[in-house]
């Protein structure tokens, strides 16, 4: 639990008044922000390539031909950001059994009692699931939208395989964009958290109060290293 | 006498009287993408191209008139040993001869069946279906379906919502192509440039009405000399076609270069654009109408001077007494 090597690069306390523990550190948050701004441009150009009504927005990127064009290779640019994000990520996002009692105290989350929830490390359940169902959601549009982009790899395919792989690309984008709502809603509804992927550091109430696995961790840490007491 | 309102007859000359020019944007009932279309001021009357198999000689005058009115360029291929040349359609050659050797297993006869491919020109077309930009797919009323190449973006979804595998987007200015049922021939009163040029009257086009009563004589004088499974290819798993073909195995459409026996826009196109489409906006909006009605009304959840004052105890060195 208290093992050194399971805590993410660049994750510490800061001593001082008032105390703060960096969360996300710069290639983190790059990114996360590449990742999302690729993924509203992906929402914005597919779902104008998909509902009539919103085809205008289109225009957003330069027009019906220009965002086709674009559209899967911002798509690219988004696998490559989300892989980089990932290979950070996936570790801290391991499933276990404080997970599984997270879980069951969900309802006490909601009603306000995050004080009778196990004690939560660098991410809770919640976070672990918006973690893998993007990795694999992401994963499913990058197979299909391969075999429906027509421009390099229209020919590759049967047709039939073609209209299956539309089919999903549509499935799996109204998900992501279901777990993306899940996302910013927490993001919003957890008060603290858009700063820390925004500055990259949280306050140590902030810590104390969502992760205190993970702060205790820090703290053991600090403490084994020797440091400065805070 | 009224005038006609299309060409009643592909290889008559231009016509000299007044002709009412068509195929304007009053006369257009599907769009692309369009949910409120307003209504076509004007119900023409509905065209066909009749293909009589049984008469094509191969000599791919169609495929030669096409190029020369569309002006498009087909790659020069290699030959391999087919008379089909080019190898398949492209987004050059709208119309295609395909020469198949066919083995008949009652007569013992090899029979040589040539098919002149192409846009079928559905009633219910799968492209337009399919089609994700306003107006890059049109139908008119006489039953012409026409790309408008302006408003086309290139996705191919045309490709896979066609169930005849027709439509190509050109490598060059990334749009799709397909035969246009020559449709700027027919707005001024002439018939498609393939059905002028053939030799043998294998491509007749007028009403659809005046084609399906010259292919039923087709198909009487064909079974008169044997062909007892002569008929008229006008699938009606596409509301019928506005080519249609002249068959002299009707009952096998396969046998012809892998015609569709019996051809409809897939089941996957239909619920991608019709149940999933309505299901997934549907759920999409809903959660973000909730979460954004949660997060004005809600409590946040934030930190309180509690976890603070915590946080600092533990830090300090003392655990704080019990769970805050």
């Amino acid at each position: 639990m208290s093992d050194p090597e399971a805590i993410e690069r660049g994750d510490e306390i800061l001593p001082g008044n008032p105390p703060r523990v960096v969360r996300y550190r710069g290639a983190a948050r790059v990114n996360h922000w590449v990742t999302a701004a690729a993924m509203v441009l992906l929402i914005l150009s597919g779902v104008a390539m998909f509902w009539p009504p919103a085809f205008f927005l289109t225009a957003l990127l330069g027009g019906g031909q220009t965002a086709r064009f674009l559209h899967p290779w911002i798509g690219v640019t988004l696998v490559v950001s989300f892989a980089l994000l990932a290979r950070q990520f996936w570790r801290g996002n391991l499933w276990n059994r404080t997970d599984v009692d997270w879980v069951a105290h969900m309802g006490d989350l909601v009603r306000g009692h995050e004080e009778k929830m196990p004690e939560v490390d660098k991410f809770n359940a919640g976070q672990k699931f918006i973690f893998w169902a993007m990795a694999l959601l992401i994963l499913a549009m990058l197979a299909s939208g391969a075999v429906i982009w027509e421009e390099y790899f229209g020919g590759m395919t049967s047709i039939p395989i073609q209209r299956e792989a539309l089919l999903v690309h549509w499935l799996g984008a109204s998900l992501i964009i279901l777990v993306l709502i899940l996302h910013i809603y927490a993001a919003v509804w957890v008060r603290g958290s858009f700063d820390a992927m925004i500055r990259g550091w949280v306050s140590a109430g902030w810590a104390w109060r969502h992760h205190r696995l993970w702060f205790r961790r820090l703290a053991a840490r600090a403490a084994h290293r020797g440091d400065a007491p805070v | 006498m009224a005038l006609p309102d299309s060409p009643r007859t592909a290889v008559s000359n231009p016509p000299t009287q007044g002709f009412i020019e068509n195929l304007g944007p009053g006369d257009v009932i599907k769009r692309s993408a369009t949910t409120r279309l307003p209504p076509p001021q004007r119900e023409l009357t509905p065209v066909a191209k009749l293909i009589d198999v049984s008469k094509c000689i191969g000599c791919k005058a169609c495929q030669s008139a096409c190029v020369e009115w569309n002006d498009t360029h087909p790659a020069i291929e290699d030959n391999v040993g087919v008379y089909t040349n080019p190898h398949d359609l492209t987004s050059e050659m709208f119309t295609l001869m395909r020469f198949a050797e066919w083995d008949n297993p009652d007569t013992g006869n090899l029979e040589w069946l040539i098919r002149k491919d192409g846009c079928m020109h559905c009633a219910e077309p799968g492209c337009l279906e399919a089609c994700p930009s306003p107006g890059a797919i049109v139908q008119y009323s006489n039953g012409i379906v026409d790309f408008n190449h302006d408003n086309c973006i290139g996705c191919g979804y045309c490709i896979k919502g066609c169930p005849f595998d027709i439509p190509r987007v050109s490598k060059t200015d990334h749009k799709a192509y397909k035969c246009t049922l020559c449709s700027d021939r027919v707005a001024v009163g002439q018939g498609p440039a393939c059905a002028k040029a053939c030799p043998t009257k294998a491509i007749t086009f007028g009403t659809k009405e005046d084609m399906k009563a010259l292919a039923a004589e087709r198909v009487v004088d064909l079974k008169s000399r044997g062909y007892e499974n002569a008929g008229l290819y006008d699938p009606e798993g596409v509301g019928g076609t506005h080519v249609m073909y002249v068959l002299h195995h009707a009952d096998k459409p396969h046998i012809y270069s892998d015609l569709a026996d019996k051809p409809k826009v897939s089941p996957v196109v239909h619920a991608w654009k019709g149940v999933t489409k309505t299901a997934g906006l549907a759920a999409v909006s809903l959660a973000a109408v909730a979460a954004l009605a949660h997060g004005l009304f809600a409590r946040a959840n934030k930190v309180t001077a509690e976890d603070d004052a915590h946080a600092r105890e533990f830090l300090d060195g003392n655990e704080p007494g019990g769970r805050p």
